[in-house]
């Protein structure tokens, strides 16, 4: 049974990884486009903190950014997205 | 006028959350006719960009929806009572598809002002038909259509559940998505754009303009935001100025401490700043 990655992308409240998750996502082997939207109003973990003691390894923590003179106001995407990853066994594959 | 016009504290909601949601405002029997025209080919003409709302749907039930009072008093309160078309689209849902990935419509669109998109909901919309799932305050965020497909659910994320006759009245920057339908039948909402012809300054009813409340509601900060919510704020306190017609209006004191400007006049101070500090 091969060990596949899985993804799971946390947006937290602010850089401190123990803060609130606000937004995540979900991306494995077996997802479909869009198969995870609005599925879930609770986060899987509460922080980025309690993922990590359940196994889940960081891959990315956001870089720090100044904000563009003239524009300092304006709001997009959200600032603090952090990547982890697992390897888990598929059956499926 | 109409006497059917939003109130300051609905307008103040729609700036915060970007949208109003209005259950069961349309009849029965007009959702019935309205139904029945969405299903055929009565609504194939598109018409065309600049075209007089008002000039729309002239014989047909999906006009008398719009004109229906409590729904005309709505789009006059936001966009005034000579707007615009922009455009229409009829949603179909085919049985069990899924969910489309989150997304603003149009382009990335910074203008201070905001056109006005109404969603028609003719038949009873439950959760698991999918009706269109909103970020609240989420609109002012400028991103690019389909670039925010990356995230999936956010706290605070409104799921559309709504009798028949909803309507919906949408900032066009709001985030959405609709959801995946999970029955044997179709899902069909109508939405259109509008946008206003003339300054978006007290259209709306505003004899309750200095209620408390509407500051209150303004300055709620959106916890999916996280650290960017303060910037959220000042963007309702900008868009609040244009509406109410009032250059002072402020929250949290946010815009009064940018704007002060020692070397050329004495800051100028909104009234109601001490009233309404956000949690800081």
């Amino acid at each position: 049974m091969p060990s596949l990655q899985r993804l799971l992308i946390l947006y937290s409240y602010s850089p401190d990884l123990a803060s609130p998750v606000c937004a995540w996502s979900v991306f494995d082997a077996d997802s479909t486009i869009a198969s995870q939207v609005g599925v879930d109003s609770v986060p899987p973990y509460p922080s980025v903190v309690a993922a990590m003691r359940a196994g889940w390894r960081v891959i990315q923590y956001p870089l720090a950014t100044m904000a563009v003179p003239g524009h300092e106001h304006d709001t997009g995407v959200l600032k603090h997205e952090v990547v982890l990853e697992k390897f888990e066994d598929h059956p499926h594959v | 006028m109409s006497d059917h016009r939003l109130n300051s504290i609905e307008m103040s909601r729609f700036v915060a959350d970007g949208f109003l949601s209005f259950p069961a405002l349309v009849p029965e029997a007009l959702n019935h006719a309205a139904l029945a025209e969405m299903r055929s080919d009565a609504l194939s003409d598109l018409g065309y960009r600049g075209e007089r709302f008002r000039d729309r749907y002239q014989d047909l039930a999906m006009g008398r929806v719009f004109r229906h009072p409590p729904v005309a008093g709505i789009i006059e309160s936001l966009v005034g009572s000579d707007s615009i078309f922009d455009l229409h689209a009829l949603h179909v849902l085919p049985p069990r598809c899924g969910a489309s990935n989150w997304h603003q419509d149009a382009v990335i669109d910074p203008k201070a002002h905001f056109d006005l998109q109404l969603l028609y909901f003719p038949h009873d919309t439950p959760r698991e038909t999918g009706g269109t799932m909103l970020l609240p305050g989420s609109h002012f965020r400028q991103i690019n259509v389909f670039e925010v497909g990356r995230y999936q659910n956010f706290v605070g994320q409104v799921q559309t559940v709504c009798p028949a006759g909803t309507i919906l009245a949408l900032h066009h920057g709001i985030w959405h998505c609709s959801q995946a339908n999970h029955t044997d039948g179709q899902r069909l909402m109508f939405k259109i754009r509008l946008a206003a012809t003339e300054p978006q300054v007290r259209l709306f009813d505003t004899r309750d303009l200095d209620d408390p409340e509407v500051a209150d509601i303004l300055a709620r900060e959106p916890f999916w935001a996280g650290t960017d919510s303060r910037l959220e704020i000042i963007h309702r306190a900008r868009l609040w100025r244009l509406l109410s017609g009032n250059p002072d209006f402020d929250l949290g004191y946010y815009l009064g401490r940018l704007e002060n400007n020692p070397q050329r006049e004495l800051p100028r101070v909104a009234r109601n700043w001490q009233a309404h500090v956000p949690n800081q």
